[in-house]
Formats: structure tokens, sequence, C-alpha cells
């Protein structure tokens, strides 16, 4: 069986990637397309929430993303930080502008969400504020790639800024449970015994996460792609300069 | 066709018109990206190897 860290290879990643990104980007188109169009067109209003209800096919799919974004940062950075694989620190890389899109969708569909039912856009609800301070980490991450010259430096320091935001991906997933106050409420879907979401809810909710899912693994293997090209390019440029 | 929204057809509108239109601007990006880093890529390595060549 072959190993993980073959992959760690840029030419091996490159070639699988190159087959790999279509065939996820188009499930991805797929299975979002499916899952947002029965959301929407499809599905009945709540009896307490109405129509809003239907935000929720965009609302938690685009959270669940933001904070496994942070966590596949987080793996990525330590096989950096740990085992110096080039590829892992540019899947990082490549992750963060996706990561801080989905945060972004999720606090704007959350806000947009919580006007008509909670009569305010904003709180400062223990998960509404570690969300927004993940967004500031993700901004963060992004300024800090721009912002160092040297790959390997901003590989460093970046794969540290992601271990330190850890904290923050961890309390925005968990937050509704660590404080039991707040008008965030608990998860949408639970395998604790209470009230459970309609499958004419459920099942358009599971595809509309698969496509966010595969959405993030196509932009991730696309934009390291460009990453491993774009460091070719540097490392070129260094040769030709070096030998003119 | 379209869904009867009711009181909070504004609200559902403007979540599903924003989250898509910021979603669409984040795949052009990466893909404008990745086709103009692709081509640099393919302009540097051809120059190069017109050098190494003579």
């Amino acid at each position: 069986m072959a190993s993980l860290w073959e992959y760690a290879n840029p030419v091996k990643f490159m070639k699988v990637s190159r087959w790999l990104t279509p065939v996820t980007a188009l499930l991805a188109a797929a299975t979002v397309g499916v899952g947002l169009i029965w959301g929407f067109f499809f599905t009945p209003d709540d009896f307490r929430q109405g129509s809003t209800v239907k935000i929720m096919f965009l609302h938690v799919p685009a959270a669940l993303m933001a904070i496994n974004a942070w966590a596949m940062m987080l793996v990525t950075s330590l096989i950096w930080l740990i085992r110096r694989h080039h590829v892992s620190a540019l899947a990082a890389k490549a992750a963060g502008p996706i990561g801080a899109t989905m945060t972004l969708i999720a606090l704007f569909t959350g806000a947009v969400w919580g006007q008509p039912m909670w009569g305010t856009w904003w709180v400062w609800d223990p998960r509404l504020t570690s969300f927004l301070i993940l967004f500031l980490f993700y901004l963060g991450y992004i300024a800090l790639w721009s912002a160092i010259e040297d790959p390997d430096t901003a590989a460093d320091l970046t794969s540290v800024l992601c271990l330190v935001g850890t904290v923050f991906a961890v309390l925005s997933r968990y937050a509704a449970i660590f404080w039991n106050q707040g008008l965030h409420q608990g998860a949408s879907l639970s395998l604790a015994p209470g009230t459970r979401m309609d499958w004419a809810y459920k099942a358009p909710l599971y595809i509309s996460m698969t496509g966010f899912g595969l959405l993030f693994l196509a932009l991730v293997l696309a934009g390291t792609r460009t990453e491993i090209r774009n460091r070719r390019i540097k490392a070129l440029m260094i040769r030709e300069r070096a030998n003119a | 066709m379209m869904p009867d929204l009711g009181a909070y057809a504004t609200e559902v509108a403007l979540a599903y018109i924003l989250s898509l239109a910021t979603l669409t601007l984040m795949i052009l990006w990466i893909w404008i990206r990745s086709r103009r880093v692709k081509r640099d890529l393919a302009d540097l390595e051809t120059r190069m190897n017109r050098k190494s060549h003579g």
C-alpha cells in the first residue's frame, strides 16, 4: 500500500491532483447544487422559524467548513513543523482564504437569520464572538503569509499562529456547550436524545454539508497546485538571476 | 416555481444571493490566479529553455 507521505512529494502531488481536482470540483458542484436547490425550493417552512429555516442549508455547512478548514490547517501546519514537507505548508496556505470565506458566510448568514429570529443582527454571545475572533485569525494568517518574503520562515510563523488560533476554532465549535448562556442554540445535528430534526430538513442539509466539504477539497487542491507552481517560479527566478 | 417565503423573503433571499456571490467570487479568484500562475511558469520555463539551448 502506498504511503501517505508519497503525496508530500510535489511531483507526485501534482500528478494525482491533476485528475482529482476536476473530479472533486464536479462532485462538489453537483452536491452543493442539489443540496441548496432542495433546501431552498423543496423544504417546508418551520413552524417557528418560518422560511428562515432555509438559511440553515448555507449557514450550517459554511460554519462546519470554517472550523474544519482550520482543523485541516492545524494538521498540515503540524506536518510542516515536524516533518518539513513543503506541500503540507502550501496546502495550509491555500486553505486560509477558503476558510476565511466560509467563516464570513457563516457570520453573515447567522446575522441575517438572527435579525428576525432573535431581534438583533449581532450579540456578544460566546459562539458568535469566538467565530468572529476565528475570522480575525484567518485574516491575520493570510496577512502573515503575504508579509514575509522567505517562504520557510512564513510557513514556520503561520504554523505557530495556526496553533494559537486553534483555541478559538475549538471554542467556536464547543462554545455553546462550555457556556450555557448566550442566544446561540446547540448543535443542529446531534446524536443526543431529545428533539430530532425531521428528514425533510436533514436530507438536504447532509447533502449540502457534503457539497461544501467537497468544494473545500477541490479548492484546496487547486490552490495548492497554484502555490506549488508559484514556488517553482520563485526558485527558477533565483536560478536565472544567479546564472545571469 | 419560486417558493413563498412569506414575511422573511428579504432575509432568505439576501442570505442566498450574498453567500452564493461570495462563493462565486472566491472560486473565480482561485481559478484566475491558477491560470495566471500556470501561464507565468510556462513562459519562464520556455525562456529558460531557450537560454540554455543558446
